[in-house]
């Protein structure tokens, strides 16, 4: 509309700058990551060349060392675990406390929303530490009754610390769309004959389908990328450990024995999951952040 | 078969396991920051000495702990400063004008929220090598010589967090400025545009105000969200005391078996946060525009 008013190759220049400026800044996010995809199928030896040389060959072999010997197979599988024993668990417990808390006053309603939603200001390095202070107690007791401690170095107590951390964000956001349903819903359901537990189960969880997913797509890359906790709880030096802390701890032995290779085979691992998901829901994930946002 | 006997039973078993879970593994270590700061705790039994402010009276004389807490202001200022910058006058220009590939760089720009921190602390370790990283190959090429500059040793080393946590956080808010300034109508800048009003004046006079709520909201949000990415970033890519932030601090003690000493520094940051944020909310008040 304002075309008119400037030079028509002032407005061509400032088009082609703009574009310059992009796509600057899609190749400083591109080029790092698609570098990684690239130096996992590198022989070791193209390491100490220019790094820009594309690999001379495809060696697997990287994938098959890093899976076999550098027991990312088994992280992975651990991570696979965790990751959907608590999404399983958050919704279990999530959803019919959402329910109950946006959808009935009872005595003490009020106050349980109060601090779910304060329960979001509480970030979990802070109260890592106490945490796994709580269940090495609870480890050292155990010891003393039964004789062996299960606490610590769990995948499944785990699951259950990162199910009772997503709380918060998920109730809030679970509540916020059951709050918007009309209660006819559930008045018919009742006059049909169906009980607390049968309308909750049978018509509203499948009305919320929408939200449900968007908390299974943050949950899932949170859990899965997930490692202060982890590292924290699962510490034992021979015990069981994530794909995420695993890494770590490659990447800190590899800066002496430098197998590059493995390495980023272990990136391509631990990243691979979140991209294929990224690629098959995009749209729901720029749009989902800004659930819960300002106007409308 | 609906009296209110059934109904609390329902109730009952809908809420109770989440507060339980949220009691136990929120609140309850929420409180034990707090209560333990006061105390002396030993490294393997969990008997405990009351100590009073002793923990905080020796962090204020720890010259260890106030670098790491020079690093996170550092980190939060210039971090905030140029990601904001960034974010805003993209998003401004994606959606102003009309761009081919709207949605690719959409999609580019939100690729690095999604990965892992352990992942970007492998991908910038390859950036950063000194030998032949990307970095110094670069700059190699273009100052004609052998670069050499070791990004992860000091002083370059908080540089490099800065670096890597710009390029993680600038599509996450480029894509949600993005979503707020399309919902300015497009008859205001048109009428503004008829008044003779340039980009520049476009931006800065319609833009900036009506999106400023949302400006606010997030600048709060990022400002307490870089102090704990600053510590997953420095745990993942820095060596061990090299240039400790905050919670990285606090972390460490926590590794030495000084529990105690280590959440009294969790208190002093959260503090800190919270003062901050209440700061920032208070200093970038302005009266709001309605579209």
């Amino acid at each position: 509309m304002t075309k008119e008013k400037k030079g028509t190759s002032g407005e061509a220049l400032y088009k082609i700058f703009i574009y310059v400026v992009l796509i600057t800044l899609a190749v400083v996010i591109i080029v790092p990551v698609a570098w990684v995809f690239l130096a996992s199928i590198k022989q070791n030896s193209e390491f100490y060349g220019n790094p820009w040389a594309l690999p001379a060959g495809i060696y697997w072999q990287n994938f098959v060392d890093a899976w076999n010997s550098a027991s990312m197979g088994s992280y992975m599988l651990n991570s696979v675990l965790v990751t959907a024993l608590s999404l399983v668990l958050l919704l279990v417990i999530a959803l019919p406390a959402a329910y109950c808390l946006a959808r009935f006053r009872f005595r003490g309603s009020r106050f349980l929303n109060t601090c779910f939603m304060a329960g979001l200001f509480i970030n979990v390095n802070y109260i890592v530490v106490p945490i796994f202070l709580m269940l090495r107690d609870g480890d050292a007791w155990l010891k003393n009754l039964v004789g062996n401690g299960f606490l610590l170095n769990n995948l499944v107590v785990l699951a259950v610390v990162y199910a009772s951390t997503a709380l918060p964000f998920t109730i809030y956001l679970l509540s916020g769309y059951f709050a918007t349903l009309p209660h006819d819903f559930e008045e018919a359901a009742y006059i049909d004959g169906a009980g607390y537990g049968q309308a909750m189960v049978r018509i509203i969880f499948p009305m919320a389908q929408p939200s449900i997913i968007t908390i299974i797509l943050f949950n899932f890359l949170s859990f899965w990328n997930e490692y202060i906790i982890s590292m924290t709880l699962m510490s034992s030096a021979t015990g069981q450990k994530t794909l995420p802390v695993g890494l770590l701890n490659l990447m800190q032995a590899q800066q002496s024995s430098a197998q590059y290779g493995i390495l980023y085979a272990g990136l391509v691992l631990v990243m691979l999951p979140t991209l294929i998901l990224y690629m098959c829901v995009q749209k729901k994930l720029t749009q989902g952040m800004t659930v819960g946002g300002l106007k409308g | 078969m609906r009296n209110s006997k059934s109904r609390g039973r329902f109730l009952a078993l809908c809420v109770a396991p989440a507060v339980i879970l949220y009691f136990l593994f929120m609140i309850l270590p929420t409180l034990n920051v707090f209560r333990m700061s006061l105390f002396e705790r030993g490294a393997y039994s969990p008997t405990e000495t009351f100590a009073g402010m002793a923990n905080f009276r020796a962090l204020m004389n720890d010259t260890k702990f106030i670098t790491a807490m020079q690093n996170t202001i550092l980190l939060i200022v210039t971090v905030t400063i140029i990601t904001f910058f960034f974010a805003i006058v993209f998003a401004a220009i994606l959606t102003r004008e009309k761009i081919k590939g709207q949605n690719f760089f959409r999609i580019v720009f939100y690729i690095p929220n999604i990965l892992s921190v352990v992942v970007i602390a492998g991908i910038f370790s390859a950036i950063y090598k000194p030998e032949n990283g990307m970095l110094n190959s670069i700059l190699s090429l273009f100052k004609g010589e052998t670069v050499m500059v070791l990004w992860k040793d000091q002083p370059m080393v908080i540089v490099s967090v800065i670096i890597a946590m710009v390029w993680q956080a600038i599509g996450y808010y480029m894509v949600m400025y993005m979503a707020s300034m399309s919902a300015v109508p497009e008859s205001l800048y048109e009428s503004a545009g008829l008044d003779g009003a340039g980009r520049l004046t476009q931006f800065f006079q319609l833009t900036l105000p009506l999106i400023w709520t949302n400006i606010r909201t997030t600048l709060t949000f990022f400002i307490i969200s870089t102090i704990n990415m600053a510590f997953l970033f420095v745990k993942a890519m820095v060596a061990k005391g090299m240039a400790d932030v905050g919670l990285s601090f606090m972390y460490a003690q926590k590794d030495a078996g000084l529990y105690g000493y280590s959440m009294a520094a969790g208190v002093v940051i959260f503090l800190f946060s919270f003062l901050l944020s209440a700061l920032v909310n208070w200093v970038t008040k302005r009266e709001v525009l309605e579209m």
